[in-house]
């Protein structure tokens, strides 16, 4: 049926796919063979970054190809990679503080709060927000805001101040990580276990058992699915 | 407690944390509650000057929209913004301004931000803390004084940004008062001196400091010749000029006297016997304390 | 750093002249300049100009886009000092940045970030580098 399909523009040229599947699985349909710019199709490497506008918007919007699914008229661009010169830095060297930022990324100051990397950002993270708290070393903030960031490039790419706010991210996060939230109690707690042997006996056991008896073990396994 | 809305700027978070915390101490003293934007970002330091600009507008007009998002939700009790350093105060005044005197750029920052859920009507009055207690009346500064400055020979440094351009500074640029009229309030002698409004060197400090450091020397020992023991400021650019340079005047001028640049709230909270607040005094300034100690206005 | 030449300004599809060019970007009207020099006299960095703030005016009511290659507008500090000064009422400081953007505007840059040690990035407070930015850059 006619109204099963959507046009869509990749690379300028005309294509007539299925209207329910992702731009990445209309694209593959049309028939292009993805070299770059797919990952994980999952959501969640980032490489997927991908341009486009709607029929008849002026809009220019940012999206993940392998999440977002087609609308007729879509006209198609992929980011499979925005140049971004990351900083080398010895993270032991590092204080947790915004001359640290200023120091690595300067063009911070450059931020002109106009909301562009927002706009840009499938995952609906607040960019410019983050930005704005390294900008002014709350690094607390910076990571929070940021946490869900996938390093796609998009708000790099649109930056007016050529700004790329997933490298200051990064670089808030892992301040804050070492220097301010410290390490995660449980995992000091669970080396702690290791080390006293409480799982001493259960890893002999396992090292002993059968094929059968490990397959009989894993596929039991009690999953537990948390709301 | 007058509960006002209150925008710090990126600086006052980081090396100018003892002018936010001392204007707090002060804020509380007087009856006044500064209550800090939500969500607030950097104003751009600077007025865009062009007249076509409206890329540069949209970040103080956004701080303006929380401001006025404030008073919608009764966090704030009235239409005031007020701000502590003189850079921010007067790029957020002028962006108001340009917002509402200007229709079509105003339709453009509108339209460019579609993604705020309210629109700024423009009604938001910018003002600095100097305004705020001016308003109260110099009388209430006078009654909240534990510590008279007695005899401290305060020379208050306006700078560029509180006073000009003409219609956006906050006193009369040829004769202003109101630091003057603080520092008397808190018992403090006046140093009055002609450089108290000429430019610190401004932005300027980034690739020119030894024009800058020179500048800064005119000014510091002008305000010595004529007896100062202490300057105070409003802004943490004139702050970091007037008070980091000194290593450098020193150098180049070998009979230079340090002399220490303080914000003028954190002279108004030693004043009220409530010490220079939480963070202390900045790491520019020369050290205050071995004076301030002298006059018994630290500890007690 | 690099020198602009203002021929770099060339495209011109409307024919305006650069000094309404100048007026329009600045907001000020130049011909109110009778070049009595009281900006010059007050303005604090005249030493780091190669031409006076009076004589930048001049020149820009001539239409001479040379100006456009002097020292000053980059030095300016944005003090309104001689706004204040002006007894015709000119924002000479509107006319400094509306220069300085005719340039920025065609890709230069004054200044770099590159330029600073780390050291000097990290003890400049924000409120300089976002201002210097501002001011300097494109």
């Amino acid at each position: 049926m006619e109204s099963d399909y959507v046009t869509i523009y990749v690379l300028g040229k005309k294509h007539k796919v299925p209207k329910d599947l992702t731009i990445m699985k209309a694209m593959e349909y049309a028939g292009h063979q993805f070299r770059r710019g797919a990952g994980c199709r999952g959501g969640f490497c980032g490489a997927c970054a991908t341009l486009y506008r709607r029929k008849g918007s002026y809009k220019l919007e940012g999206a993940l190809a392998c999440q977002k699914i087609v609308e007729d008229g879509m006209v198609i661009a992929q980011i499979p990679f925005s140049p971004a010169a990351k900083k080398t830095y010895r993270l032991e060297e590092l204080k947790p503080s915004a001359s640290t930022i200023l120091e690595y990324y300067p063009e911070v100051s450059r931020c002109l709060s106009c909301n562009t990397c927002t706009k840009a950002c499938p995952q609906d993270i607040m960019v410019m927000d983050y930005v704005q708290a390294a900008l002014r070393g709350d690094l607390a903030k910076a990571t929070e805001l940021s946490f869900d960031c996938i390093s796609c490039g998009l708000c790099a790419v649109r930056c007016p101040a050529e700004i790329v706010p997933y490298n200051v991210a990064q670089l808030a996060r892992r301040l804050y990580a070492r220097y301010i939230d410290g390490p995660a109690q449980q995992v000091l707690d669970r080396v702690e276990e290791v080390e006293k042997g409480v799982y001493d006996e259960e890893i002999e056991r396992l090292k002993k058992a059968s094929k059968e008896e490990l397959a009989q073990l894993y596929n039991s396994r009690e999953i537990d699915i948390s709301e | 407690m007058i509960r006002l809305a209150y925008y710090p700027g990126c600086t006052l978070k980081d090396q100018a944390k003892g002018f936010e915390d001392s204007a707090h101490l002060v804020a509380g003293a007087l009856g006044l509650e500064l209550v800090e934007l939500q969500r607030w970002t950097c104003c751009g330091t600077v007025h865009s000057l062009a007249t076509d600009d409206v890329m540069h507008q949209l970040a103080p007009i956004r701080n303006l929209l929380r401001a006025q998002e404030m008073k919608g939700e009764g966090l704030v009790d009235d239409d005031r913004l007020v701000t502590l350093c003189a850079m921010c105060y007067n790029t957020l005044k002028r962006a108001n301004s340009v917002f509402q005197e200007d229709e079509e750029r105003r339709e453009k920052i509108v339209e460019i931000m579609t993604k705020e859920e309210h629109q700024y009507q423009g009604r938001v009055k910018v003002v600095h803390l100097l305004e705020v207690l001016r308003g109260l009346g110099w009388q209430r500064v006078r009654e909240a004084v534990k510590k008279p400055l007695e005899g401290l020979r305060v020379a208050p440094y306006y700078g560029c940004l509180l006073l000009r351009p003409r219609g956006v500074g906050l006193d009369d640029t040829d004769n202003p008062t109101i630091m003057e009229n603080m520092v008397q309030a808190l018992g403090g002698e006046v140093v009055d001196f002609p450089y108290k409004q000429k430019c610190c060197g401004s932005y300027q400090t980034v690739h020119m400091p030894e024009t800058v450091s020179e500048l800064a020397h005119r000014i510091l020992s002008q305000a010595q010749e004529m007896g100062a023991e202490l300057l105070v400021t409003a802004c943490p650019l004139c702050e970091y000029n007037l008070g980091r340079m000194q290593d450098r005047i020193a150098r180049r001028h070998p009979g230079f006297q340090p002399i220490p640049v303080i914000y003028f709230t954190q002279l108004m909270a030693l004043a009220f016997g409530l010490g220079p607040g939480e963070a202390g005094f900045s790491p520019n300034t020369p050290d205050p304390t071995p004076l301030l100690e002298e006059r018994g206005l630290l500890e007690g | 750093m690099l020198t602009f030449k203002s021929q770099q300004l060339g495209f011109n599809p409307d024919q305006r002249s650069f000094k309404e060019r100048v007026e329009e970007l600045s907001g000020e009207n130049l011909d109110l300049c009778f070049q009595c020099g009281a900006c010059s006299g007050g303005c604090p960095m005249t030493q780091e100009m190669d031409l006076l703030p009076s004589k930048v005016i001049r020149m820009a009511q001539l239409g001479l886009e040379e100006v456009l290659e002097s020292t000053t507008i980059w030095t300016c500090m944005t003090c309104f000092s001689c706004e204040v000064r002006c007894p015709r009422g000119i924002d000479v400081a509107n006319v400094m940045e509306a220069l300085r953007q005719l340039v920025l505007r065609r890709k230069y840059n004054r200044v770099s970030l590159d330029e600073l040690s780390p050291e000097e990035l990290r003890t400049l407070p924000q409120i300089a580098l976002i201002s210097n930015q501002r001011k300097l850059t494109a």
